[in-house]
């Protein structure tokens, strides 16, 4: 573990200090406390556009952070933060946001768009996105993440702003407003 | 280094009980809460001091925490411009603390700390003392009003409101304004950095021009600001008075914005509603003197505060004060190198610290900070910019990690949407 003396300059000063000289580097949780700010503690958000990031699969979110850093996923934020972590940390808190449990809040939905979009979810989505969005190695988990956010996410993949994977994007293809529009209500409605 | 940590902090301790010259001595008042255990006092239940206690109490449930607040509603500054221009209320912006303490088992105290005795390591609040084994200072911001002539502390905010706390200074502003006829001129003035929230004075200067805009369209605002230019996001503010508010930056008497660097209030006038910055007066019908700042008065009477009586000195991986030992100082009270005085930077300064005194209380190895910053402010009711950074350690300074964060690259809708997501969410982490 690196170690690294600090305040020897005050020290040497007379100053009186406590035990503050010695720091290790950093943990899992002074990295990922920091991200709670906007993603809610243990990346449980409060809404209402921001993504909740508890419980994502380590692989999915190293690599959003690492498609944010390249400018290859495109955001308001999350590209200029991105570049302040090397690989080493940005794992360190993968593994820490994998690992905390999941909080779903109540969000407001219509019930007819939600079984509209539980039958589109289930022909076209359910084979990568398993349990009603619950589970998926590569895809995150949609299972009631925040409405406003999937909007602004499906309208970034319609646009082509953010590359699919080829069999999503077939999927997702022939989808009308108003279907993307009940896939959203479905995911939100997952408790 | 051949010294190892053990021998270090031994020597440390030989040298502790100094330091604390010119601190003054209270007798010790009556222990109003036995401490039994380890215990930890937070003063000031606002950005820092609520998530300091709550990360305490997740990074070591053994420890006890009391955080004392002496308002029982807590107001938040972050989107209090957006009420100005009738965007927002100030009820959104309200929490109180009964429920993060409930949930975290945080002994929470509504009083006002009058005093710190860092010898007999304790706090006096109005039933008695209360003592602790560290104590965190996160009181925030009291106001140099004396560098100002004619300024009268208690009157002269009645008549010139700074709004530099949300509350009912904000309202006052918001009055002032509705009430101002068409054709009025309102003035700012802006203090010299460092003060709380750094690009907070051009987002008023923005959300008075929507509402002037909108309401009043013969007003315009006079800025009259004490630093050479804009301290913070000075293209993207420009960049969007331009699209939205006509204003020039070779000529800016033309638009509804018309902004002066380099001119820093000298004395104020209440009787005759005018500003002086030693050269030219002048006249307004709403004033808003934001005043320059220093830590609170309370990090000033435990002798935190410099020399100078502007802001604490804090070892920046443990946030203990480096002039009296066992107190640690965060938010906008303390210098935290690179950082600024944000919401965003008190948070993530709380956390640190809540790690470092744990891990010191447990005698474990310090942990090398990481903190971020965001600030997003909005330029009209629909378009916002942001200012980010990482922030780490560096040889005993708190440096922005290179080649990272940074401002908006223009104008956003969608940050205008996740802003007010933001605060949604800064919000929480001070309720739950
Ligand atoms: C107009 C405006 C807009 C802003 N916008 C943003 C923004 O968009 N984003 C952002 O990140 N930041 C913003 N800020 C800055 C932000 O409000 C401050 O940086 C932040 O509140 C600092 O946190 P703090 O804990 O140091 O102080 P505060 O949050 O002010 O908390 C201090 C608390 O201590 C209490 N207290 C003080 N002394 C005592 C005592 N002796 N006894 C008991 N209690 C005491 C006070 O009552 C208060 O509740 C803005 C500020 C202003 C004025
Ligand atoms: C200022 C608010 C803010 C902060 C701080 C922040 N995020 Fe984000 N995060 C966002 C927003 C907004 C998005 C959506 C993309 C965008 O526009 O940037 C996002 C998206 C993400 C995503 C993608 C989620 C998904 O489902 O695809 C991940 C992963 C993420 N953030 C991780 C982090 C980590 C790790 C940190 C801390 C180092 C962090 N964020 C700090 C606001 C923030
Ligand atoms: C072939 C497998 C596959 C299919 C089919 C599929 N997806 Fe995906 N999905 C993925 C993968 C992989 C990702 C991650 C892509 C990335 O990292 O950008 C993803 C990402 C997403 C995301 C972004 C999650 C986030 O947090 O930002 C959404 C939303 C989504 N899919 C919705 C859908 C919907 C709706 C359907 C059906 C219409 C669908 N997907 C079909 C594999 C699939």
């Amino acid at each position: 573990m690196r170690q690294k003396l600090c305040n020897l300059a005050l020290f040497a000063g007379g100053v009186a200090l406590s035990s503050a000289l010695w720091a290790a580097s950093a943990t899992p949780e002074v990295l990922s406390y920091t991200c709670n700010g906007c993603h809610g503690t243990g990346g449980n958000s409060a809404g209402l556009s921001n993504p909740s990031i508890a419980g994502v699969p380590a692989k999915y979110f190293e690599n959003a952070m690492k498609e944010f850093k390249s400018g290859t996923r495109p955001s308001t934020i999350m590209g200029r933060l991105a570049k302040g972590y090397s690989d080493e940390e940005v794992k360190l808190m993968a593994d820490y946001f994998a690992a905390q449990k999941i909080v779903r809040t109540k969000q407001a939905v219509d019930a007819k768009k939600v079984a509209q979009g539980k039958k589109l979810h289930q022909k076209n989505c359910e084979m990568c996105h398993q349990k009603d969005g619950r589970q998926s190695g590569a895809g995150g988990v949609l299972a009631g993440q925040w409405k406003e956010y999937l909007q602004v996410t499906f309208n970034e993949y319609r646009s082509g702003k953010r590359n699919m994977p080829k069999m999503m994007a077939q999927r997702m293809e022939g989808l009308s407003d108003a279907e993307v529009e009940a896939l959203t209500h479905f995911y939100a409605s997952q408790q | 280094m051949p010294m190892n940590r053990r021998n270090f902090i031994k020597l440390v301790g030989v040298a502790t009980g100094v330091g604390l010259v010119g601190v003054p001595y209270i007798s010790s008042a009556a222990e109003i809460m036995p401490n039994k255990g380890r215990r930890v006092v937070v003063v000031g239940g606002g950005s820092g001091g609520a998530i300091v206690a709550k990360y305490l109490r997740m990074a070591d449930p053994s420890i006890e925490v009391v955080l004392i607040e002496r308002e029982k509603n807590y107001i938040a500054c972050p989107l209090s411009n957006l009420v100005l221009a009738g965007l927002r209320t100030l009820e959104e912006n309200t929490i109180t603390l009964g429920g993060l303490a409930a949930k975290h088992g945080i002994k929470l105290v509504y009083d006002d700390v009058t005093a710190v005795d860092p010898v007999a390591k304790q706090v006096m609040v109005s039933a008695g003392a209360i003592s602790y084994d560290r104590l965190v200072l996160s009181p925030g911001v009291d106001y140099r009003f004396e560098e100002i002539e004619g300024y009268d502390m208690a009157k002269t905010p009645e008549i010139m409101p700074h709004a530099w706390k949300a509350g009912p200074q904000t309202l006052l502003l918001k009055n002032q304004l509705a009430q101002m006829k068409d054709g009025g001129t309102v003035v700012m003035t802006i203090p010299q950095a460092p003060y709380r929230c750094p690009p907070g004075p051009y987002e008023r200067i923005s959300m008075i021009a929507l509402y002037l805009q909108r309401n009043k369209p013969k007003s315009k605002i006079i800025v009259w600001d004490a630093n050479e230019t804009i301290v913070a996001k000075a293209a993207l503010f420009k960049k969007g008075w331009a699209k939205h508010y006509g204003y020039d930056d070779k000529d800016s008497t033309k638009g509804i914005i018309e902004y002066h660097g380099n001119s820093k209030l000298a004395k104020v006038d209440v009787a005759a509603m005018t500003v002086d910055n030693g050269v030219e007066m002048l006249k307004g019908d709403v004033i808003n003197v934001i005043p320059p700042q220093r830590a609170s008065a309370i990090a000033q009477q435990a002798g935190a505060v410099n020399p100078d009586k502007r802001w604490c000195p804090v070892n920046q991986i443990t946030f203990e004060s480096t002039l009296v030992k066992d107190i640690h100082v965060i938010g906008d009270a303390c210098i935290a190198g690179a950082l600024p005085k944000s919401t965003y930077a008190a948070n993530s300064e709380a956390k640190v610290c809540a790690l470092n005194i744990a891990r010191a209380m447990n005698g474990k190895e310090l942990i090398a900070p990481s903190h971020v910053n965001v600030c997003y402010s909005y330029l009209t009711d629909k378009e916002a910019v942001s200012v980010s950074g990482i922030y780490k350690e560096a040889e005993g300074k708190t440096i922005a990690i290179p080649n990272s964060g940074g401002l908006s690259p223009d104008l956003s809708e969608l940050e205008a949407v996740y802003a007010r997501s933001w605060m949604q969410n800064i919000l929480a982490e001070m309720t739950t």
